[in-house]
């Protein structure tokens, strides 16, 4: 029978059915920060059921509020590390070592296709990059996979989307994922697995395939997924050199989780990419999204480059390019955030910090941020933001705050401006 | 096994995310009891006074499509639960919100559109709806009279409710 990747991965991953239509699955990954899952520990603890189901495949980072801003994020803080400490967790990655975690957990080879992943954090699609099914969750689900290392999910259905054509100068994956979004509304994908398929995907580096993945959860999909290619062995070549005789075994083993020709999707979605321009958003909702030329000139307060969806070494290049030997507009506060102490270390060496310094950008440490209004970088009421994360919800990064989303080059462009620009209209430099 | 049904609350609106239920700035927050007085604090919603809801005696919402997407935050049905309201009603949730009301032994309940236009009917002055558990239906009264709905939930949702939630149900079984 002719099964999607998805389909694949729920059938090897099969614990139990309790009733039908219901799959409880075996989870490969357990990853958790400060925010969600101190409360899971602590109702584990009050339940007397202080143990994890295998501390070896539980990843932890603090990364949305570090370092600490007060008592409180302290305290979060606090109980992971001695929940860490208690259950002999090693990857544990605090200040120094710490990022936003769906771009540090990649980074450090955690993700494999064909795994099974959760968190409690909606954008852990972003794994789906990897040929996962990779699921954002509450708590309590959380709380039972640390415990049991089980998550129960409806199959999903999958949604094909084939993106073809020649990608335009000064576009990347987030216009093509906001225009996608668009196109399937907030509430489109509810329920579903959204593969990105087509010669465009094919071509686009890891990084790239993040950001897509990233954003599935704004059209409401439990997971975005990407075929595992010769692009996702190379990727993580380093971490599974041990496993494989050669890069070509890797890939012939990855290919037994490719969606069987002849599967059953919902919906097949064909874009052609030639001519899209950079993508925007409007509203207060991500799928409120416009071409970049219909929102040219209107004013922003403060410029943010970071986040999991555009924080990585690939984003900062890009911005750096239209930054290079310019400088923001004195209207605007320019903040960076590196996604990860590798991406930080890479753009140093690379001089794309010095770039973002001499453009009067504020570097931060690697966290989430200013992306969820709850760390740094929180917005004033009436002031707006032009943002290279993935919500736009109406006090997203402060109450009474406006965030537009934009892809890193847009961001730059605006950032020079001042105002909502069009980055086709400025020369992207050689770093 | 909670308690479901009392005053409605009604919230005429699609795609009400979890961010509006809860803001993020409260997520710093490590007890559900912290959450009570920030109840739907940033929703954008016409004549939306959330002040009011520090006196709201509401334990049911009825609102439009693809309640609570966005975030993942477990703290939007807490902050429900702790304001004790315990049943949610919608045109369709977001999955990740459905899943933790059930996986929190509460009641994510879908209905097609115009039955919830018809529930809407009775929004203006004052609501009643009781949920009868073991028959999936309920009763909404207000002065424009009193009708009977039947609601559909699968079997997984419903013996969640009765384990009163996830962690119950996977600890007897797995
Ligand atoms: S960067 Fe933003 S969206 Fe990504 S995990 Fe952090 S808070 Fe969530």
């Amino acid at each position: 029978m002719a099964l999607t990747l998805a389909e694949k991965i729920f059938r090897s991953h099969l614990r139990d059915e309790p009733f039908p239509g219901t799959k409880v699955l075996d989870i490969d990954v357990v990853m958790c920060h400060e925010i969600t899952t101190p409360i899971a520990i602590n109702d584990l603890v009050e339940r007397g059921k202080d143990r994890v189901f295998d501390p070896d495949r539980i990843k932890v980072v603090i990364d949305h509020v570090t370092p600490a801003k007060d008592t409180k994020t302290a305290q979060q803080g606090r109980i992971l590390r001695d929940w860490v400490r208690r259950q002999k967790i090693k990857d544990f990655f605090d200040i120094g070592r710490n990022g936003v975690c769906h771009a540090l957990f990649p980074e450090q080879g955690f993700i494999r296709p064909g795994y099974t992943v959760i968190m409690g954090d909606s954008h852990t699609c972003t794994h789906g990059a990897f040929g996962a099914f990779a699921a954002g969750v509450g708590t309590t689900d959380l709380e039972v996979g640390i415990l049991k290392g089980v998550c129960a999910f409806r199959e999903p259905k999958t949604i094909r989307i084939n993106i073809n054509g020649t990608v335009p100068r000064a576009v990347y994956a987030k216009d093509i994922v906001l225009r996608i979004i668009k196109e399937l509304t907030v509430k489109g994908a509810t329920d579903c697995v959204i593969e990105f398929q087509g010669d465009v995907v094919k071509n686009m580096s890891m990084e790239s395939r993040m950001t897509l993945c990233n954003m599935a959860i704004e059209a409401g999909a439990t997971s975005g997924v990407c075929m595992p290619d010769e692009v996702t062995v190379e990727y993580l070549w380093p971490f599974i050199s041990s496993e494989y005789a050669n890069k070509q075994a890797a890939l012939d083993d990855y290919k037994k989780w490719w969606s069987d020709n002849g599967c059953a999707y919902i919906k097949v979605i064909d874009l052609d990419v030639t001519g899209l321009e950079p993508q925007i958003t409007f509203g207060f909702r991500p799928d409120e999204v416009k071409n970049i030329s219909e929102m040219e000139g209107i004013p922003v307060d403060q410029i943010y480059i970071g986040s999991c969806t555009n924080g990585r070494i690939e984003d900062l290049r890009v911005a750096a390019g239209y930054l290079k030997g310019r400088s923001a507009a004195s209207s605007v506060r320019g903040i960076v955030s590196p996604a990860t102490p590798k991406v930080f270390r890479e753009a140093d060496e690379e001089g794309i910090i010095k770039i973002f310094m001499d453009a009067g950008f504020c570097v931060t440490n690697p966290t989430c941020g200013a992306c969820l209004g709850m760390s740094n970088g929180v917005l004033a009421p009436g002031e707006a933001c032009a943002s290279t994360t993935n919500r736009n919800f109406n006090g997203r990064m402060g109450k009474g705050g406006m965030v537009y989303l934009m892809s890193p080059a847009v961001a730059a462009a605006t950032a020079i401006e001042g105002r909502i620009a069009d980055p086709r209209k400025l020369r992207r430099e050689e770093l | 096994m909670k308690t479901f049904g009392g005053k409605v609350l009604f919230l005429d609106r699609s795609d009400i995310n979890t961010d509006e239920i809860i803001p993020a700035r409260y997520l710093t927050e490590i007890s559900k009891d912290a959450l009570k007085s920030h109840m739907l604090e940033d929703l954008k919603l016409e004549a939306f006074d959330p002040q009011a809801m520090q006196t709201s005696e509401a334990r049911v919402i009825v609102s439009r499509a693809n309640f609570g997407c966005g975030s993942s935050r477990e703290h939007a049905p807490w902050v429900f639960e702790v304001n004790d309201i315990n049943v949610v009603i919608a045109q369709s949730f977001a999955r990740i919100f459905r899943q933790n009301m059930f996986n929190c032994g509460m009641l994510a309940i879908e209905l097609p559109e115009d039955v919830i236009e018809r529930l809407f009917s009775h929004c203006g002055g004052s609501a009643e709806l009781i949920v009868d558990f073991n028959k999936d239906s309920f009763t909404i009264s207000s002065a424009k009279g009193a009708e009977s709905i039947s609601y559909v939930i699968s079997r997984f949702d419903k013996a969640l409710v009765e384990a009163g939630g996830w962690v119950e149900f996977a600890d007897a079984r797995y």
